[in-house]
Formats: structure tokens, C-alpha cells, sequence
């Protein structure tokens, strides 16, 4: 099918019309194309989140393949890579391949496993990264995200190890030690509240000790989730040495901070902990700068009862890929080629997804893309997300920026805010 | 009246001085040969106990009880608790018994917040987690007024693993409430970072027992668990007891009429020598006999009215 | 039970000297009565009656030179009302150091109305010891009784109308000694 977005402004510039034909941006009109009434809508290029949780297979009672891809098409995006931590874990190239396919039955958006780093998140043996990057789903990324790749030499070898067929590897940086038992961001909202401190320097030393092995080796290292002033001091001297280092922060690490604990309701609990408001400023400051070079949702749904109880028992992760673009918009305000770097472009290089990221204004580009009304603002409801669960620390807040439209290679799927198939 | 007891912060000075008033005439009453009262007649307290505390169990269902109130004790062994049975079920269930009160004890800190999103009733927390024990720390500062006259201006030591001590946190959040003036002690690793700026901006650190006992009217030991050793948070028994236990020759060096307190249970020769313990300066006994009366007060001052 | 308004009409009916004159008399006849208020105990109910049970004291103490015990019987914790207001703060209890068992009780209290607080002072004393008799002083009876109980003793029978309310106020407690009677249709 062929549309015209009639009236679009890609990334803030005057309204064009554009066409979108077999897959791609057309440089001329076509005839019969299924109009859409882009006035007053803003084109990004479809969003690409390097960091989500789809819990399928094992936890398909918090989130499908299916459920979390039209939760990622509402939320704009076109492409998700869907983190190793899954029961079985994704370390073979059989699960890598289970996970692709259900994403290609789905058929939202292009969800791109992420392999396990080592044998059931273990830490202890590497596990098959080159199987699964030969196989169907192509890895590229590798993460034990839950766990950090604590044991140093093994993570020397696994950066030196996916060179071979240009992986990288994603630290979820977490001194293991460090933060035993630890409950939320160690400060004084944590000794008020008696839970156990996870505190900043846990982060600070395991990316500062990786990005010298990176440089040490030659590889490139990705940082998921940063969530600290020092960690973000830590990248922008790693950077400035030149060390292949790339870096993601979440919407909640922008948005949310430790004081939200206060009432122990466990939709504020996640890892890394909400911070403080100082880490807050600087992790804003670091996406403007480039020192972080990508929003990723770390979209982990769970069930109410993984939720609804105490603070402790309740498992960490907050739903993000509804509501991701909207509170980027909150924070940085419509600074369209910054969103679209940080949330499309550097993550699809990241990922190595080639028709993802692409320049709306060239003929031929896939068309792979979101339209959204900045105009708009909407209330979130948690009964209202397309998750299978209901864990969004958003609540009742009421965001800027409805995405109307997604489409994946000329596809819709998402139409008038409704997902299309 | 406040709604719930989940916090010592939830007490301002006049109702943290209305419970202590009325626990002086719960006391007073106490004496008598009848020692029921009716004011909670056909109320029900729920005692939810996830942690084995008989102490403060016991003293809760005789405060309880003898203001005529129904008790019901719902503990973690021998009931649906133990079969995994989550908060929020049992919660759903106290609230269909109709419970007014539940006192709830749990090593989760905030479970009392938690609990009180799912009940109508108060809830009273008996201890969670590292967190808080509001009425220890209540008991403790009556036990002060009750011997020293007074609690404003009171210089009160609190020595040892404030870290992970719940009852150091309810008494910090308290005293200062009140006008004392709180020290900490403890060795570095079981002092947190930042506890006056967390709890309260008067409260003092130190790292030194000796310094600061001979200032002090009130020297509050806590327990210490021997399995700290195990994490490193100090080296041996022996060298915490050294540096930080309250012995004879440190207790003579107290002021006159200062005095030694104890939550209980004591690691006697760990933390506090037993010629200490059982000093005339101790008030660990009257702690104990104090606490029903404080219990009372709090019962009858959350649900004796509307 | 409705209150007045508090910018109701009122009518003082005792005030100064004119309430030392039946404390007078509320302490003759206490004498009069109990054969020169041998064996007998003024427990004092909380707020008003305490002051008032002292007075009652000096009062026979002047008049014949007999010391009685003074106490005060808080009956807060007894009362059948409790939970159709906010908490109460509680008042005090002491009982002299005689105690009150084998002796005769006055209970002396402000106002006397429906009754109900006399029934719970009854029970909270049943709880405290075994007198060898009760009896009931007030300073003002205004009727409307819900129970089957009298006073011994009553210094100022002052009828009401059910929309109205007796304030009194002492001295000790209040800076003056008054009885006003508030609202009503008037
Ligand atoms: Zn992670």
C-alpha cells in the first residue's frame, strides 16, 4: 500500500508532503496513495530502542513478543532489541532465533535479540556469541543485562572475543559486591527509608575498569542504563581518549528520582535505582553533549503480584516503550535531530540495523518511521498501555506528544494512535 | 489523632507528648487490682507478626488486651503466611475479619505502608525490616522522662549498629522531635553516611565512646549482631567490644545521675558488660514494663474515638 | 446532640459569689447528711469536678475542722460515647492514700444531665475498690435524665431546654467562677 503524509514536517522543518511507497520514502507522488492528514505532525525516523525487556519465553504472563511489539509500535518505535535475560536464557543461537521469529510473526516492529554474554547469565563461561551471530537472528549485541559481567577477565576476553564479527557488548554495570541486598540509590533517602544502599561508585567503577579494558583490547563497549553524575564523568574522559564507548540512559533516569521511594510502592523500584536530582541534571546535560549517546527505554514489565507487595520482594523494572518519546519531549522539548539522534539513528548504528535511523527527506530510504503530534497531551493510564502489565511509574502524569502514526518498511501499523493489523 | 503509627516522623511534638501523658496514666492505672479497662471493648487488634519478636508480641496483646480489645494473633508459623501467602492476601483477609488495628512486625522495612494501602483499619508498626520501631523508641523516651524529668535539652547517646538498627532510627526521629539532643557512635561502617541530613539536622556523629559518655544522660546501647563480623564491618567481638562496648570502667565515667538503656535482647559481654546490664543505672527491666503502658496509650489514642 | 451556636444568646445564672454561696451549702448538706462526713472520700470527676470536690473539702474543713480525702476519678476510658467523637485526652485518677474501699464515696461532678457519665464514674469505681457507699454531688442538675440516677447533693436545679448547654466555669481552671446558660429559643 502506498500512503501520502500530507502536510508532515519531518524533524521540525515546513510541512511537505511525503510519499511512502514499497517499503520506502518515494521521490514523487503516487497516484491512489491512502491520504493521511499529517498537519501540525512532526516525522521521526522510526524509533530504535536498544534496551527491552519482551520476558517471552518464560514470563508470558507479563509480556508477550506480541504484547511488548505493539506497545513498542504505539510508542513509535519500529525497531526493539529484545534483552538475553529470558527463560531459557538467550545464550544459544536456538532461543536467539525463537525470539527473532516471534517478532517477524508479530510483525510491528523488528525485534533484534540480544544474546547472553555467558552461559545462563552466570558470569562464569562465555557463552556460543558466534553461533548467534551467524545464525537467522544475526546478534550483534551481547548482554547479560540483570547481571553485570563482573569476573574482569572474562569480560576482557568477551570484548576481544565478538571483534570477529563486529558484536559489542553491553554492561549492565553493577558491582556485584557492592551492591549485595541493595534495595535503591544509596543517599539519604535510603537511611531514612532503612533500605539497603546501592550506591553510585557500584556503577562508576565497573564502567571506568571497561572502558580501560576496551581501550586496553580495541573494542567497543556499550553502557546500558547510566544513571550517575560520576558514571557520566567517567564516559566523557573515556570518550575524550577516544575509546570506542558508546552509552544509554533511560526516560526514568531523566525524568524520576530517589524521593519517589518514600511511599515504598515498588513501581519506583528498578535497576539501577532511581538517583538523585544532582545525577538527574547531569545525565540531561550528557545527552546534549553526545557523552550519552542514546535513550533506551529498559522496558521490563511484571506482574502485579512482582509488584503489588513489599518493597524488597518486589522485582525491579518500570514499563517504558509507551511512554518513552513523550517524556523526552518533557524533558528536552521539541529538539526534534536531538531526539531523533538519541532515540533512532545512534541506537540503529549501535545495533547495526541498517534500514532503521534512516533521512526521512532522501527517496529510497525504508520507511521506517513515526509521526507525532507534539500539540497533543495525554493523561497515562496504566489500564490504557498495550503491556501485558502495569508497572509504569507515569501513573496519572499528564505527558506531552501523541505518537498517531508508525510505520515499519511502508507499513503502518500504527494508525490514528491504534495499532493497524 | 493520627491515622497510623508507621513512623516515628508521623508524630509531632504534641502527640508524641499526648501518648507519652497518657501512658503515664495507663501506668497510673496499671496498679489496680482489676487491670482491665473497657474503652476498646469490640474493637479488634490483628497482632501480624512475619518475624519471631515474643517480646514485643506479648506486650502489644497485653496492652491490647487489657483495654478490652479483641486480639487476634496472626503469625508467620502455623498460619497461611508461612505457604507464601502475599501481604496484600492476608491484608484483603484482617480487612474481612474486620480488624481495627493491625500491629504489624516484618523484616521488609516499609511493609507497614505497604499494609496500610490494603486495610481500613490503623496500622501500627511493631518493627520492619532496618527501618523503624516507633513505639520502642516511644517506650524509651518515657522511660527518660520517667527518670530524668525531662526529655528537651537531654544529651542521648545511641551506641553501636545504627546502620541496621530500626530502634536507633524511631528514637533519632523522636528524641530530636522532642528537644533532645542525639549522638550516634558507632564504628564508621555502622554509621550511615549521611543520618543527619536523613533524619534529623541536630543529630551528632562520633566514633568515639569515651568521648562523648561523659556527656551524656542517657547512654542507649544496641544489639550487635556477631554476624556483621562476617561482612567486615569490624574485625572481631572482642575488638567491638573493646572499642565500643559499655563496661564498668566506662560506665564511671558517666555523670551522676545518667543512665544505661538497652532495647533487648542483650548480647551480654558483647555490647554491654552484665555488671552494666544489671546496674542500678539500667532501665533495661522498666523498658520492658513501660512498653505496655506506651502500647496502651498508642491503642487507645489510635482507635478510642471516631 | 445539637450544640448551641457558639455566638448563641446566653443568661448567666451563677457567677462569683453567688457560686461560693451553694458550694456553701452543697458542703452543709454534705455534712448534714453523713453525720459530719466521717468515713467519707470526695472523689472529683475530670475537668470540673476535681476543683470543685477540693472546694467542697476546704469548705467542710472550715466549717467543722474535718479533713476528708480528695481524689479524682477519670472516667474517660469508661464512657459509652467514646467513639462518636475524636479521641479524648485522658484525665487524672488518684484515689487518696486511704483508698476508698469500706468508706462512703461522694462523687462530685459539674452538671448533671443525662446521667451517662454518672454511670461510667459507677463503673470505673467498681473497677478501683469496693466503697461502702456511692453518692453523687453536682454543682448544677438540669435535667433530662436517660438513666435511672439522682444526686445526693445538688446546688442549682436549672431547667433546659434540650437545644440548650450548660457552661460552667472556674476559677482554678477557667480565671472565673460563672454558670451560663446558652441557645435556646428565645
Ligand atoms: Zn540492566
Amino acid at each position: 500500500m502506498a500512503y501520502l503524509l500530507k502536510g508532515v514536517s519531518i524533524l521540525g522543518a515546513a510541512p511537505v508532503d511525503l510519499y511512502i511507497e514499497k517499503g520506502v520514502i518515494s521521490g514523487k507522488p503516487v497516484d491512489g496513495a491512502t491520504v493521511v492528514d499529517a498537519t501540525g505532525l512532526i516525522a521521526l525516523p522510526g524509533l530504535v530502542d536498544v534496551h527491552t525487556h519482551l520476558r517471552e519465553p518464560g514470563r508470558e504472563d507479563a509480556e508477550t513478543v506480541e504484547t511488548g511489539s505493539r506497545a513498542a509500535a504505539l510508542g513509535g518505535y519500529t525497531a526493539v532489541c529484545a534483552m538475553a535475560n529470558t527463560s531459557p536464557v538467550a545464550d544459544t543461537a536456538g532461543v536467539v532465533e525463537q525470539v527473532w521469529r516471534l517478532g517477524r510473526e508479530a510483525g510491528l516492529v523488528d525485534v533484534q535479540p540480544i544474546g547472553a554474554v555467558t552461559v545462563g547469565l552466570a558470569g562464569k563461561q562465555m557463552a556460543e556469541l558466534g553461533a548467534m551471530a551467524t545464525s537467522a537472528a544475526n546478534v550483534r549485541i551481547f548482554s547479560d543485562d540483570g547481571f553485570c559481567v563482573a569476573d574482569p577477565k572474562l569480560m576482557r576476553r568477551a570484548l576481544e572475543y565478538v571483534k570477529a564479527f563486529d558484536g559489542v557488548i553491553a554492561q549492565h554495570a553493577e558491582e556485584p559486591r557492592l551492591t549485595e541486598g541493595a534495595q535503591m540509590h544509596e543517599g539519604e533517602v535510603s537511611t531514612r527509608l532503612g533500605l539497603t544502599g546501592w550506591p553510585a561508585v557500584a556503577e562508576e567503577a565497573i564502567i571506568a575498569r571497561d572502558v580501560l579494558l576496551a581501550e586496553h583490547v580495541g573494542s567497543r563497549l556499550h553502557v546500558c542504563h547510566v544513571s550517575t553524575a560520576g558514571s557520566v564523568e567517567v564516559l566523557r574522559q573515556a570518550k575524550a581518549r577516544g575509546v570506542r564507548v558508546t552509552a544509554e540512559v533511560t526516560p526514568h533516569h531523566l525524568l524520576l528520582t530517589d524521593e519517589l521511594a518514600a511511599g515504598y510502592d515498588p513501581v519506583f523500584k528498578v535497576n539501577p535505582p532511581l538517583r538523585t536530582a544532582s545525577d538527574v541534571a547531569a545525565l540531561r546535560q550528557a545527552v546534549l553533549d553526545g557523552v550519552i549517546d542514546v535513550v533506551a527505554t529498559d522496558h521490563a514489565p511484571h506482574a502485579v503480584q512482582d509488584k503489588e507487595c513489599e518493597w524488597s520482594y518486589a522485582r525491579p523494572g518500570m514499563l517504558g516503550l509507551e511512554t518513552a518519546l513523550p517524556i523526552v519531549l518533557s524533558v528536552f522539548g521539541p529538539q526534534w535531530d536531538l531526539i531523533a539522534d538519541r532515540m533512532s539513528i545512534a541506537p540503529a548504528r549501535i545495533a547495526g540495523l541498517d534500514g532503521h535511523g534512516g533521512d526521512l527527506t532522501q527517496a529510497g530510504t525504508p520507511a521506517n518511521l513515526t509521526l507525532v503530534d507534539p500539540a497533543a497531551s495525554w493523561v497515562v493510564d496504566p489500564a490504557g498501555l498495550a503491556s501485558r502489565s502495569r508497572n509504569t511509574p507515569y501513573a496519572g502524569m499528564t505527558l506531552p506528544g501523541r505518537i498517531v502514526a508508525t510505520f515499519l518498511r511502508g507499513e503502518a501499523t500504527v494508525l490514528d494512535g491504534k495499532v493497524a493489523k | 489523632m493520627i491515622k497510623h503509627l508507621r513512623s516515628a516522623a508521623d508524630l509531632d511534638a504534641a502527640t508524641a507528648t499526648l501518648i507519652l501523658d497518657t501512658a503515664a496514666e495507663m501506668a497510673a492505672l496499671s496498679g489496680r487490682e482489676v487491670k482491665k479497662l473497657p474503652a476498646l471493648r469490640g474493637r479488634t487488634v490483628v497482632n501480624l507478626f512475619y518475624e519471631d519478636s515474643t517480646r514485643t508480641r506479648i506486650s502489644f496483646e497485653a496492652a491490647a488486651k487489657r483495654l478490652s480489645a479483641d486480639v487476634i494473633n496472626f503469625s508467620a508459623k502455623g498460619s497461611s503466611v508461612s505457604k507464601g501467602e502475599s501481604l496484600k492476601d492476608t491484608a484483603l483477609t484482617l480487612q474481612a475479619m474486620g480488624a481495627d488495628a493491625v500491629v504489624i512486625r516484618h523484616p521488609a522495612s516499609g511493609a507497614p505502608h505497604r499494609l496500610a494501602n490494603w486495610v481500613e483499619g490503623s496500622v501500627v508498626n511493631a518493627g520492619d525490616g532496618t527501618h523503624e520501631h516507633p513505639t520502642q523508641a516511644l517506650l524509651d523516651a518515657y522511660t527518660m522522662r520517667s527518670r530524668l524529668g525531662r526529655l528537651d535539652g537531654l544529651r542521648v547517646a545511641i551506641v553501636g549498629d545504627v546502620l541496621h538498627s530500626r530502634v536507633a532510627r524511631s528514637n533519632v526521629l523522636l528524641l530530636t522531635t522532642l528537644g533532645a539532643q542525639v549522638t550516634v557512635v558507632g564504628p564508621p561502617t555502622l554509621i550511615p553516611l549521611n543520618v543527619a541530613a536523613a533524619l534529623s539536622a541536630s543529630t551528632k556523629v562520633s566514633y568515639d565512646l569515651d568521648s562523648v559518655i561523659p556527656d551524656s544522660d542517657v547512654v542507649m546501647m544496641l544489639r550487635v549482631q556477631t554476624e556483621r563480623m562476617q561482612d567486615s564491618y569490624f574485625p572481631s567481638s572482642r575488638e567491638y567490644s573493646r572499642r565500643y562496648g559499655l563496661d564498668l570502667r566506662r560506665m564511671k565515667q558517666m555523670q551522676e545521675h545518667a543512665i544505661v538503656m538497652h532495647p533487648g535482647p542483650m548480647n551480654r559481654g558483647m555490647e554491654i558488660a552484665p555488671e552494666v546490664a544489671d546496674s542500678p543505672r539500667s532501665t533495661i527491666v522498666e523498658q520492658v514494663a513501660n512498653g505496655v503502658s506506651v502500647r496502651m496509650a498508642v491503642l487507645y489514642l489510635l482507635l478510642g474515638g471516631k | 446532640m445539637a450544640q448551641p451556636r457558639a455566638d448563641a444568646p446566653s443568661k448567666i445564672i451563677l457567677e462569683g459569689s453567688d457560686l461560693s454561696r451553694v458550694v456553701d451549702r452543697i458542703a452543709h448538706q454534705i455534712l448534714e447528711k453523713t453525720s459530719g462526713a466521717t468515713g467519707t472520700v470526695l472523689l472529683g470527676i475530670p475537668t470540673r469536678g476535681v476543683p470543685l470536690a477540693h472546694r467542697l473539702a476546704a469548705r467542710i474543713h472550715a466549717f467543722e475542722g474535718v479533713d476528708v480525702p480528695v481524689g479524682s476519678l477519670d472516667i474517660t476510658l469508661y464512657r459509652d460515647d467514646l467513639r462518636l467523637q475524636a479521641t479524648r485526652a485522658l484525665g487524672k485518677t488518684e484515689l487518696p492514700p486511704g483508698g476508698i474501699d469500706g468508706l462512703r464515696v461522694i462523687l462530685v461532678d459539674d452538671v448533671l444531665f443525662s446521667g451517662r457519665s454518672v454511670r461510667a464514674a459507677l463503673d470505673a469505681l467498681k473497677d478501683l475498690g469496693r466503697p461502702s457507699s456511692v453518692q453523687l454531688a453536682v454543682l448544677v442538675d438540669r435535667g433530662h435524665r436517660q438513666l435511672p440516677i439522682r444526686a445526693d447533693y445538688v446546688g442549682k436545679n436549672i431547667p433546659t431546654a434540650l437545644s440548650e448547654s450548660v457552661k460552667v466555669t472556674l476559677t482554678e481552671i477557667d480565671g472565673a467562677d460563672e454558670v451560663k446558660l446558652i441557645g435556646g429559643l428565645q
